[in-house]
Parts: structure tokens; C-alpha cells; sequence
């Protein structure tokens, strides 16, 4: 062998291996990660909900605002109720939503947003007038608020977060009856 | 009794494959044969075990156990016999049982191979395999268990465990009283009813399983650093078999989705149809490039890298498929195998990495490169746009989990990225089809490739301006039609060659000649027929892509929508129930006109499965080799038959593809056809008793 | 990557901040529900056909269900969609402002591809980069093997075979078939 072709039959160079398992290592890091979210879609029960911006729809609004961030709301119980204008399911609870609305709102004390998933504009308002829906309802824009809640969403879901904007229950599928919302409220405090 | 039995064997060969890894490894460190026969007899024994495993999972799907819960998943009472057999591979657990037991089928075929003069890669190859089938059988016995059972306790209420599911397990659990038998299982996904869906799944696990082998040989060849070609001469036909099961795995994915997904085209560049594209694209560029180290003993290193990054993309495709990592139609639900395949693709990858940087050095070319346009050049740059492909792929299917976790936002990356980025690379792949055959190896010329060349480069330029004038005046289809017509003619042109040349020299007619030809060299010439046949898909994805025509609309009885050259006339609409099936069929008839002229009926129609709650959209379609016309039935009025809605779309040349894939097949195991080498023959059985000698 | 810029001009480029997104949204949205009334009496003059419908829906990709287009989605959600593209259609929007309509409710991943904007332009490099390289690193590499050799031996034979091309042929085949005995 000359001296030329044993200079490229030599080992990797070092820079080559280190750029080689730092790619490899940052790559597998990388769909690990994914992997945990992918497995964990959904955010963690007792730990703090990362804030959120929420902009009523049309004719909406809370303390005569018509958009605010979820940490505006500290102090406050709220119920995050998320549905859409597709979803059967979401129809069955769609009344006895809004009846427990009625007994909590003048009290101030507990709130209520809806929030509709990847809807459109007519299907949301037609459904909101259907059930005759008076609590603050927002469209959750570019799934913002779901993909901070549930990577996972499927609707109808109910998160509740406490006063400190812990989350402390969270119901998939609807509410039977105006009884187990107030239970469900109930396990805020 | 036998969901007890399949368990228990499962469990024994979990620990036999464990044992022959271990064995054969100590075997190699202690200079041992005994050792190493014992581990080569212990992997042997995988296959029966797994078999009898394997035909206990078959025995309960029959005979509809539903207390077993992959039985219930899976299978319900009014599927047909053929179609709870094929139920095996079509879910979780019992896709990773076919699995592990097509990898010990492939892994005994091998170890009982004479091993003469390669005793020293037999005990490695048993560890590789070993290893994954150990892998396998692990997810299977611990995690994804096809016998798990539904119990019952004293009032015969379902078992349920703290988390509300039923709990499952394969024998009694405390507090039950016997197995709960659900009345009805719950049947396939309706999607997979279809016969393509039968053969489809199988036959991406054999090429998924037959690149196990390679790979194995070429950890081998690393471990024991032999770093001559020997480890591929003796893969080549695995390497060819594998890469055909996975091409036809590919194809009949793709007639499945045309037939049953009514989306009117057969490749939606969706991740799992790219994660099973992947290892295609790497085993394809192996496939070329071996031949470059077999005739010049050059790129030891790349070959090495492309088997490893084959087999990698083999075990990360099957991962990504079924961890729920990434969203798709085709995806599993999600598992808890996950972080396990996570773990073993990242030790696996890891390892060989570090063994093919630590060897090397020891894998020197021999031969020095002499021109850039020799065959060993061109074979290179064919690896560049193979490898060139999967990195758009590959970052296709990653950039949206890279998204998500670094920006937050959730993107899609859809068809028009991966035809736009796979477009040119697609079409340089075409231009050194057409060229790489007619340059020699080590060395040719602009001059000489030119006069191989100019001849049909100018008849292509014709039937291009031909088409020019009376058809298209699309560049992209043009330029897609020149490197077809390219192609095409220089391959035919090097098979009229070869055969005059013999028919001048050996006084043959043209047939013996050509015939005689093509058996000399299989690999050639069986090389130039896939050649052929890729260039007919070529022809029909071309069509479908370029010049698809679709329209949608309502329309009363009677009444017609028009589309091209075809008028689609609905007739009538009919909807009864099967019960024995546990189907609604919905079927309209509609005729359909080409220019004026009855064609014909057809009966686009949908399917509704009551058992698992899905619509299935069959198309109707009129086929011919210029086009198909292919109308959806897309929604109707309940009440009446007055109106109806259909989607027609015309596929121009997409039976081209079907027609290329059939050439494919043809092609493909005219290659990986053992040819009868008269001069090995006799040796052969002396060989084999002396292996046996030598192993004894 | 030859054609990536001259076909750039089709593809969506909204490319806004996530204020102006908000910003744009409370605009689009306004308009909806103001003119739902006013519009839907001429909606009904020219109401757009079902290929102009599906013409816009192909591009788009459905919120809910993932990597299908919403022109061939089944479900009744993607039915309200395509509902809406016809509204929006007779409604005179063009399909850029459909488009960004729906990013702006939807998200991104309601587009073909990632926007071309801000970290998205890493998207659309790398894949072309690491080609690049690639080409550049084989031309170094054949560049270095031939190095040794090339002047040699090479002229002579290359007239030989320049003679008669098709003898240089059957000899190589003749060759490759004796080898392989």
C-alpha cells in the first residue's frame, strides 16, 4: 500500500464519530420523547394547567369581557367543557350543562367556558342556539387549549381546574345528569 | 386447555431462543462445536415450537373462542373460515407471533445450509437472530399475549380489573370461577376483509423478516472480521427474495387501498406507507451496489451500512406502525410495546454502528475506481438518489414530531412535498436505468457510452415529440414519457444484442438465443426485466398523477354526469342487509357510455358492518389499458331512489402499474431462481457430509 | 430539487403571526356571521358545484382524522367542512383566503405542507442540503479513487473498443459468461 491509499483506510476520523452518535443519540432522544408524549397525551392530573388564551365567540363573554387568559380566572373554580357541533355524544349533555350553569352563575364562584373543538362557524353557532347555551363558549383556534389539555382529544371531554389552576378531574364522554356535574364540581375544593 | 397449551410453548421457545443465543455466543468464546451445535439444535427447534404455537392461535380463532380476548378482537361468528385464519396477522399480538415465527422459519433454513468454509459466521448468526427472535417472543410472551382469557367469578359477571377493563389473563385468576365466553367477537376491521388485505400483511413481514438475514450474516462478517465479499455472495438470493416480498407487499398494499379506501388512487404518502417504503428504498440500493463490491471490491463500508440501515428501518418501521407514536390511518392502537421497541431499535442501532466503526479500517477496497462513467460509478450515484429518496421520506415522517415537540404546532406533511422532493430524483433513478446498463465496469467513456446510447436516446426524443404534438403538452409528462421510452429501448435494445451476438456466434435461433442468454446470467438479464417492468409502472403512475380527472355530483334516476369521454348514467339503487354476514350492502347501478357507446353496467356500492360500526366504499370499475373509470358511490337519499351522489374519477395508464408489477414479479424470481451450476453440483453432497463431520 | 422553486408559487403561503392569526379569524369570523343572513338568499342563486368544492378540499387536510384529505374524508365532521368551503366559495372568497381561514381555526396541519415560514424554512432546507452534500461528498470520493490510476493503461484500450464497439461487446459478454462457469 502507498502512502496515499492508507491514508483514507485509516479508522474514522474522531470529528466523524462524534457528529455520527450525537446525530444517532439526539435522534433517538428525539423519538423517545415523542414516544412519551404519544403514550402520556394528557395533561397531568394535580399538576398546574399551562395558561391559555381564550377569545369568546361572538355574543359571548365573561365579567364583560369577550377574551381573556385561564390564569385571569385564579381564585375561580372552572370547568373547562370541550364539544363540538358534530358530536352526538356532546348533545346528550349539552342541556344538563347549561341547567347546572343556572345554579352556579349567580354565585360567581364556579366557571364555566365551553370550549368547541375544530368546528365550523354555523354548525357552532346552530348547536349554541339549539341547547339555548348561556355560559362564556369559545372556539379552541388552532386547537390550542385541547392540545394543552388532551394531545388526544376526543370529544366530548370536562377538565376541572381549582382555584390555584390545578387540574384536578378530568371526565371523558358526557355527564348523565345534572347530579354528576355537581359532583364533579364538588371534587374541586 | 389450548390457550394454556399455545402459552406455555410460546414461553418455552422464548427461553430456547434466549438459550441457543447464549450458547452459541460461549460457544464461540470457549472454542466449543458441542456448544455451538447444541445453540444451532436449540434455534432449530424455534420453528416447530413456534408452529405449535402458532397453530394453537389458529385452532381458537376457528373455532371462535371469544373468551380468548385476540379471538374476540379480532374475529366474529359470521366471518368466513379463511378469513378467522388470516385474522392471525391482523391484529397486534398475533401479527408479532407471525412474525417470530417466520423469522425461526428463515433463521432454520439458514442454519441448516452446509457451512463448510463459513463455520465461523454460523454461531453469530445465531446470536443475531436469536436476539430479535428473542425480542419478538418477549413482546408476545410479556406484553402483547394473543391467549390472554376473559374470566367470569361465581354470578357469572365479566372479571373486571381496578382499572375498569375486564381483566385478562391466560390462566385463572383468583376470584374467578371459569373463562368468559362473549357471545359474538367483535370481527376484523372491515378493511381488511379484502383479499389484498389477506396476502398484503404477509408479505411485507416476509421481506421484513428475510432482511433479518442479511443483515445477520453481515453482523457476522463485522464480529469475525472477514472483511471479504463472502457474507454477500451467500445473502445474494435472500437479499433478492426478501426484496421481492417487500416490493409485492408494496404492490398489493397499493391494488387494496385502489379497491377498498375509495380515495381513487393507490399511494397517499401516508408514514406507514413510507415507513414500509424505507427499507424498500435501502434494500434496492444494496441490491445494486452489492454487485459493485462482488465485481470490483469496492464499497465494503456502504454495503455494511446499507444492510445495517435496512434492517434498522425494518425493526423502526414496525415500530413506528404499531407504538402510536405516530398518527395514521394504517396505525395500531396504541400498545405498550412502544418504549420496548424503542429500546431495542436504539441498542441494536447503537451496537452496529459502534461494530461497523470499530472494523472499519479492515474493510479496504481493493480496486481502485478508474472513470466516473463506469458501471461502478453509476451504480454509485443510483445509491445517492435511493438514499437521496429516503431522506425526504425519512425527514417526512419525522419533521411532524420534530414539530410538535420543538414548536409546539402540529403539521402535516402531505403528497404534494413528497412528489415534488421524490419527483427528480425519481426521473434521474429513469435517465441511469437507461444508461448504467450499457457502461462497463471499470471503466468507460463519454465516447463509447455515446455510441451505446445515441441511438435509442434519439428514438425516445422522437416518440416525445410525437406525443408532443398529439397528445400532451405537459413538460413533467413529457419529460416522464422521454426517460420511459428511454428506458424501455435501451434495455430491449441490450436484449436483441445479446441474443444476435449469440445467435452469430453459437448459430441459434433468436428465442434459444435469447432465452439461453437470459438463463446464463439471471441476475443481468432477470435485472433488465425489472427494469422493464418499472419503467411500465412508471407509465401508469405517470397518468394517474399527471392527468387524473375527477367530478362529483347529484343526480336523479336517469340522469347522467360526464367526465372526459365517459357519461355515467344512474339507474337504480338497491339496499338489503345480510344478516348471516352482519352487512348492510347499498348498491347502485349506474351505465356508463364511452362517447356515445354502452359500455356496460357497473355497481359502485357501499358496505356497512354492523359488528365494528364502518362503511366500506367499493368503486365500480370499467378498466382498460388507456384509463379506468372509477366511480364512488358517495351518498344517497334514504327514502327513495331518486337521488344519488357519486364521485368519478378516469385514472389515465393506471393499469400500467398493475401490468408493470405482474412483469416485476416475473422479473424478479427469473433472478433469485437458482440456476442449476453444473459445475457446483456433485460437490455439493460430498460438501455437506463433510460440514456434517466438521460440525459433529 | 430542480423544480422546488418554480413550483413554489402554488403552494399556501400564509405565513402569519399567531396575532395576526387571531387578528384575522375575529375578521373572517365577524364577516360570517354578519353576512350568514345577507348571503345566504344568493347563495342559493350560485351555489358552487361540488368539483369546485372538492377543487379547494383536495389541498386540505382534515382537522380531526389524520393524514386525509378532506375531499375524500367521510366522516359528518369533514361534511360540515366542505359545507363551509362552499359557503365560503359563494361567498366569493378565493381559495387563499379559505385556506387561511382554515389555518387560522384550525391549526397548520390542516395544510398540505408546513407553512413556508420562521422554523418551517428548516423543513424545506434540510432534505435538499443533506442531497447536496451527499452529491458533493461522492464527487470528492470519486475524485480521490481515481486519482492513482487514470493516466495510465487507459488510451490504448479505449481505441481498441472505439474500432468495433459490438466485438468489444460480445467479448465482454463472452467474458462475464466464462467467469461465471
Amino acid at each position: 500500500m502507498t502512502e496515499e491509499t492508507t491514508l483514507k483506510k485509516r479508522g474514522v476520523p474522531l470529528w466523524a464519530q462524534i457528529i455520527v452518535w450525537a446525530l444517532l443519540v439526539g435522534f433517538l432522544i428525539m423519538v423517545g420523547i415523542g414516544l412519551k408524549r404519544a403514550s402520556n397525551p394528557m395533561a397531568e392530573i394535580g399538576g398546574a394547567v399551562p395558561d391559555f388564551r381564550i377569545v369568546y365567540y361572538e355574543g359571548y363573554e365573561y365579567n364583560g369581557k369577550s377574551e381573556m387568559k385561564l390564569s385571569d380566572l385564579r381564585g375561580k373554580v372552572v370547568l373547562v367543557n370541550i364539544w363540538a357541533s358534530w358530536c352526538k355524544p356532546c348533545e346528550q349533555e349539552a342541556p344538563e350543562l347549561e341547567e347546572a350553569w343556572q345554579l352556579y352563575k349567580d354565585a360567581d364562584d364556579v366557571v364555566f367556558i365551553g370550549v368547541d373543538y375544530v368546528d365550523t362557524p354555523e354548525g357552532a353557532f346552530g348547536y349554541l342556539k339549539k341547547f339555548g347555551i348561556t355560559f362564556p363558549n369559545a372556539p379552541d383556534l388552532q386547537s390550542t387549549i385541547s392540545s394543552i389539555l388532551n394531545r388526544q382529544m376526543g370529544v366530548p371531554e370536562t377538565y376541572l381546574i381549582d382555584r390555584q389552576g390545578v387540574l384536578r378531574q378530568v371526565k371523558i364522554g358526557p355527564f348523565a345528569s345534572v347530579a354528576e356535574l355537581q359532583a364533579f364540581i364538588g371534587l374541586a375544593d | 386447555m389450548v390457550a394454556e397449551f399455545g402459552f406455555s410453548i410460546l414461553a418455552v421457545s422464548f427461553f430456547v431462543a434466549i438459550y441457543s443465543g447464549i450458547a452459541a455466543a460461549f460457544g464461540v468464546k470457549k472454542q466449543s462445536s458441542a456448544l455451538i451445535e447444541s445453540a444451532r439444535r436449540a434455534q432449530l427447534l424455534t420453528f416447530p415450537l413456534i408452529s405449535l404455537a402458532a397453530a394453537s392461535l389458529i385452532y381458537l380463532l376457528v373455532k371462535n373462542h371469544f373468551e380468548v380476548s385476540f379471538v374476540y378482537q379480532v374475529t366474529s361468528k359470521s366471518m368466513p373460515t379463511y378469513l378467522k385464519v388470516t385474522a392471525w396477522w391482523g391484529g397486534q399480538a398475533g401479527s408479532l407471533v407471525f412474525w417470530s415465527w417466520l423469522l425461526a422459519a428463515f433463521t432454520s433454513a439458514v442454519t441448516l445450509r452446509k457451512w463448510n468454509r463459513d463455520i465461523e459466521f454460523l454461531p453469530w448468526i445465531i446470536v443475531i437472530s436469536a436476539i430479535t427472535l428473542t425480542f419478538f417472543l418477549g413482546l408476545v410472551v410479556f406484553f402483547e399475549n394473543p391467549f390472554t382469557r376473559f374470566w367470569q367469578d361465581a354470578s357469572g359477571q365479566i372479571l373486571m380489573g381496578m382499572n375498569g377493563d375486564p381483566i385478562k389473563s391466560v390462566f385463572m385468576p383468583s376470584g374467578a370461577l371459569a373463562p368468559f365466553i362473549p357471545a359474538d367477537g367483535r370481527g376484523l376491521n372491515p378493511l381488511l376483509r379484502h383479499p389484498g388485505m389477506v396476502i398484503h400483511p404477509p408479505m411485507l413481514y416476509l421481506g421484513f423478516v428475510s432482511f433479518v438475514i442479511p443483515y445477520a450474516f453481515a453482523m457476522a462478517a463485522l464480529i469475525t472480521g472477514r472483511a471479504d465479499d463472502r457474507w454477500i455472495r451467500l445473502t445474494r438470493r435472500w437479499a433478492l427474495w426478501a426484496w421481492l416480498f417487500l416490493s409485492l407487499g408494496l404492490v398489493f398494499g397499493g391494488r387494496w387501498a385502489y379497491d377498498v379506501l375509495g380515495w381513487g388512487g393507490y399511494w397517499g404518502w401516508d408514514p406507514v406507507e413510507i415507513a414500509a417504503f424505507m427499507p424498500w428504498l435501502t434494500g434496492t440500493a444494496f441490491l445494486h451496489s452489492v454487485m459493485i463490491q462482488e465485481k470490483r471490491g469496492l464499497l465494503k463500508h456502504w454495503n455494511m451500512l446499507l444492510i445495517i440501515l435496512t434492517y434498522e428501518l425494518v425493526i423502526f418501521g414496525t415500530f413506528l406502525t404499531r407504538s402510536g407514536v405516530l398518527s395514521s390511518v394504517h396505525a395500531f392502537a396504541n400498545s405498550p410495546i412502544g418504549p420496548m421497541f424503542m429500546g431495542f431499535v436504539s441498542l441494536s442501532l447503537i451496537a452496529s454502528v459502534a461494530l461497523l466503526i470499530k472494523r472499519w479500517p479492515e474493510l479496504k477496497s481493493e480496486v481502485e475506481m478508474k472513470s466516473m462513467l463506469s458501471r461502478e460509478a453509476l451504480f454509485l450515484l443510483n445509491n445517492l438518489l435511493f438514499i437521496g429518496i429516503l431522506v425526504v421520506c425519512f425527514w417526512g415522517v419525522i419533521s411532524p414530531l420534530a414539530s410538535e415537540l420543538f414548536t409546539g404546532t402540529k403539521i402535516t406533511v402531505g403528497p404534494p412535498y413528497y412528489e415534488r422532493a421524490t419527483g427528480p430524483l425519481f426521473a434521474g433513478l429513469l435517465f441511469l436505468m437507461a444508461v448504467a446498463p450499457l457502461s462497463a465496469w471499470g471503466h468507460s467513456t463519454v465516447q463509447t457510452l455515446g455510441r451505446a446510447l445515441w441511438k435509442t436516446f434519439a428514438a425516445a426524443a422522437v416518440i416525445t415529440l410525437i406525443l408532443f404534438f398529439a397528445y400532451t403538452h405537459n413538460g413533467y409528462a413529457l419529460l416522464g414519457f422521454f426517460l420511459v421510452a428511454f428506458v424501455l429501448l435501451t434495455t430491449l435494445q441490450e436484449f436483441w444484442r445479446g441474443a444476435s451476438a449469440r445467435m452469430s456466434a453459437q448459430k441459434e435461433n433468436f428465442f434459444v438465443a435469447l432465452s439461453r442468454l437470459a438463463k446464463r446470467n439471471r441476475r443481468r438479464y432477470g435485472g433488465y426485466i425489472v427494469h422493464i417492468s418499472m419503467a411500465l409502472m412508471a407509465i401508469g403512475i405517470l397518468g394517474i398523477e399527471i392527468f387524473q380527472m375527477e367530478t362529483q355530483g347529484t343526480v336523479a334516476a336517469g340522469q347522467s354526469l360526464e367526465l372526459g369521454e365517459y357519461r355515467v348514467e344512474y339507474r337504480e339503487l338497491a339496499s338489503w342487509d345480510d344478516i348471516g354476514a352482519g352487512v348492510n350492502y347499498t348498491r347502485s347501478v349506474v351505465d356508463i357510455y364511452e362517447n356515445g357507446i354502452y359500455l356496460g353496467k357497473l355497481y359502485p356500492r357501499i358496505d356497512y358492518y354492523y359488528d365494528s360500526q364502518q362503511n366500506m366504499t367499493i368503486p365500480g370499475q370499467h378498466a382498460t389499458l388507456r384509463d379506468d373509470l372509477y366511480i364512488l358511490l358517495v351518498d344517497w337519499q334514504p327514502v327513495s331512489a331518486q337521488g344519488a351522489t357519486f364521485k368519478i374519477y378516469v385514472n389515465p395508464l393506471v393499469n400500467w402499474l398493475w401490468i408493470g408489477s405482474l412483469l416485476f414479479i416475473f422479473g424478479l424470481v427469473f433472478a433469485a431462481w437458482p440456476d442449476r451450476d453444473p459445475a457446483e453440483a456433485p460437490v455439493r453432497r460430498k460438501v455437506r457430509a463433510e460440514n456434517k463431520q466438521a460440525i459433529g | 430539487m430542480k423544480d422546488r422553486g418554480r413550483r413554489t408559487k402554488k403552494a399556501p403561503a400564509s405565513c402569519r403571526l399567531p396575532i395576526a392569526q387571531y387578528f384575522a379569524f375575529a375578521l373572517v369570523l365577524a364577516a360570517l356571521t354578519g353576512f350568514f343572513v345577507a348571503q345566504s338568499a344568493r347563495a342559493q342563486e350560485t351555489t358552487p358545484s361540488d368539483d369546485e368544492v372538492n377543487a379547494i378540499a383536495k389541498h386540505l387536510y382534515c382537522p380531526v382524522c389524520e393524514n386525509t384529505p378532506l375531499d375524500v374524508c367521510p366522516t359528518e365532521a369533514c361534511r360540515q367542512w366542505r359545507e363551509l368551503i362552499r359557503q365560503m366559495l359563494a361567498e366569493g372568497k378565493s381559495e387563499q383566503e379559505i385556506k387561511d381561514y382554515f389555518v387560522a381555526n384550525y391549526g397548520a396541519r390542516v395544510l398540505a405542507e408546513p407553512p413556508r415560514a420562521g422554523v418551517n424554512w428548516l423543513f424545506y432546507l434540510v432534505p435538499p442540503i443533506l442531497i447536496l452534500g451527499g452529491a458533493f461528498a461522492l464527487f470528492s470520493a470519486f475524485r480521490a479513487w481515481m486519482k492513482p490510476k487514470v493516466a495510465e493503461s487507459d488510451s490504448g484500450r479505449e481505441a481498441a473498443g472505439a474500432s468495433s464497439s459490438d466485438d468489444e461487446y460480445v467479448r465482454r459478454i463472452e467474458e462475464e459468461l466464462k467467469k461465471r462457469k
